[in-house]
């Protein structure tokens, strides 16, 4: 038996934030309540570090290391650049909501690195185990912040409902997982796809776990009939928390699937094919319509995050190299435009006062004309509308639809997004057409204004000049 | 000689009996958390089964990582369903229904 000694060098900005959050957690133990934003300066200070290496690690070839358990590729590298950006918004953008409530403490910082830690594997796993313990990194901790906020009573609920949900899911995983390994005879995500390259996929061993794994990451990426946790964990969690879940494991979520599915399963798909059919149809239908009967703005971009996961699934389902970077697109925008809505739900709200509710955003235009400005470029581009990045994220992968002949799912795709402008268009009307509940001003931190301009700047900038983006996506899957 | 389908039997089996223990149980939330870590001792006799009649011991690792994690989930599922007590003074699945929409 020969130990050989692992390549550490394309898992350094791993390395690094693991480090970094043990470090959080221990500095953390010291600072009193004064000094707590020593423990966010250095969390933000984590996401940066781990930003450099990864840029500065980053090349077009790919590389394996821990016995073709660890991958580092350009598509792993620019998932994981959006997923630090992402982070980072949001600890900025939760500061002073978590300061107000009393809710400013080191955990949610400790386990926020821990799920980019999480995330960070899920997405350079390369082997069934390594995508396993990365998903269990980041749900875990996700788990914990939902029921950071102890003396709520929904959020306390909601956490319970995900623990339950997400552990289900987890043993499904597993379970297809199992069955795959023993169809195959490896936990290696490249030899599993090699052994099913020889030998035809009608093995219904290896049928049966393929069903597992799709109902697993339909579970986890929020899929209808398999959503049923995401209203409610968006609505009862707190805010910062709902804003983090709806925004980095997305990015995640979507690594996991093209690895697990195309890398991985890539031979098998005729038959993942019509099963994401099913689930991106029922998804799209299901969350613009049921959107509309919603009064709290929480459960209804819950809702509108399940006709987003439809759009991402029509991505992959194509199973063209197009598809595949119209998904990966659509899922870095869909990421920013969270950041967003979220954003402005964080800002309006104060002091015992959450502004969750969509007659909240009653006249804001009078209140203050450029957040409400803001606002409706996030509500345009999430409805799809011309000028902004939504709209070309939809046509990215409406495009691979119908290329991979699939035009009665990109018509149903393109009529439910015309209802689902209905919802959007409705909060814009509020914001412009109605008089205010209250007239105070909006009270917010200079670096929160900052922010949030620049994220509603950068979905119409995208918008306007999106071939950047889209040729960063094509590049790096090729 | 016992047949690797036994095995896989015997997993489908306990893995259908975690299914029905979180599906149909509508009294206790104890009882949900003790149906999900039988859930994962059945994918846990799946691996075995095949890394033994594999001749291969990635299977028998990834147990090892399966014990692991079950134990931190369970961990904190027990912690969660704590914070859920002092706040609700009940357990009981069917009552744990004020979100809704």
């Amino acid at each position: 038996m020969v130990f050989e000694f692992p390549n550490f060098v394309p898992a350094l900005a791993e390395i690094f934030v693991l480090t970094m959050a043990c470090v959080v957690l221990i500095v953390d133990l010291f600072l009193t309540e004064r000094n707590r934003v020593i423990t966010y300066l250095l969390s933000q200070a984590t996401l940066l570090g781990a930003a450099v290496l990864t840029v500065s690690l980053h090349n077009n070839s790919t590389e394996l290391t821990f016995s073709g358990g660890f991958i580092r590729d350009g598509m792993g590298d620019v998932l994981k650049v959006f997923i630090y950006l992402v982070v980072a918004v949001v600890f900025l953008y939760s500061r002073e909501y978590l300061v107000v409530r009393k809710l400013f403490k080191g955990e949610f910082f400790v386990l926020g690195l821990f799920a980019v830690l999480g995330m960070m594997v899920m997405v350079s796993g390369h082997s069934l185990l390594t995508i396993y313990l990365g998903l269990e990194l980041l749900s875990l901790s996700l788990y914990a912040m939902v029921a950071m906020h102890r003396d709520s009573m929904p959020a306390s609920e909601a956490a319970m409902k995900y623990f339950i949900l997400g552990a289900i899911a987890s043993g499904m995983l597993l379970y297809g997982m199992s069955l795959i390994y023993g169809a195959t005879g490896s936990l290696d995500i490249g030899v599993i796809a090699d052994t099913l390259r020889m030998s035809p996929g009608d093995d219904m061993v290896l049928l049966l776990g393929l069903t597992f794994i799709i109902v697993a990451l339909a579970f986890k990426l929020g899929a209808v009939p398999f959503h049923m946790w995401i209203p409610d964990v968006y609505h009862g969690a707190p805010t910062p928390v709902t804003l983090f879940i709806g925004s980095a494991p997305k990015i995640a979520a979507f690594a996991m699937v093209m690895r697990l599915l195309v890398d991985g399963l890539g031979p098998l798909h005729v038959q993942w094919q019509d099963m994401l059919v099913i689930l991106a149809a029922l998804s799209i239908v299901a969350g613009s319509v049921i959107a509309i009967a919603q009064r709290n703005l929480k459960r209804m971009l819950a809702y509108s995050t399940i006709a987003h996961v439809g759009f991402l699934l029509l991505g992959i389902l194509a199973g063209t190299e197009n598809g595949y970077a119209g998904a990966m697109f659509y899922v870095l925008v869909y990421a920013l435009m969270t950041l967003g809505a979220f954003g402005m739900i964080l800002m309006l709200s104060r002091a015992g006062f959450e502004a969750d509710e969509i007659e909240d955003f009653k006249g804001l235009n009078e209140r203050s004309p450029w957040f409400a400005f803001v606002m409706l470029i996030l509500m345009f581009s999430m409805a799809g509308v011309p000028p902004f990045v939504g709209f070309y994220a939809k046509l990215a992968v409406l495009q691979a639809v119908i290329d991979a002949g699939l035009v009665w799912l990109a018509v149903l795709a393109v009529l439910s997004a015309v209802i689902g402008a209905f919802y959007y268009l409705r909060i814009v009307k509020y914001m412009y057409f109605d008089k205010p509940g209250d007239e105070s001003a909006l009270q917010s931190n200079f670096d929160m204004r900052a922010t949030i301009s620049a994220n509603g700047l950068l979905i119409l900038g995208l918008g306007i000049y999106p071939s950047g983006l889209m040729a960063l996506c094509v590049t790096v899957l090729r | 000689m016992i047949a690797l389908s036994d095995f896989l039997i015997l997993g489908a089996l306990l893995f259908c009996i975690s299914l029905a223990g979180i599906f149909l149980n509508r009294k206790n939330l104890l009882i949900l958390l003790m149906a999900i870590e039988l859930m994962l001792l059945a994918v846990n006799i799946n691996f075995v089964a095949f890394s033994h009649y594999l001749g291969d011991t990635a299977g028998q690792v990834f147990v090892f990582f399966i014990l692991t994690v079950a134990a931190a989930e369970a961990a904190i599922g027990l912690a969660i369903l704590i914070v859920l007590f002092r706040n609700r003074r009940t357990i009981n699945v069917g009552q744990i229904d004020s979100l809704k929409g």
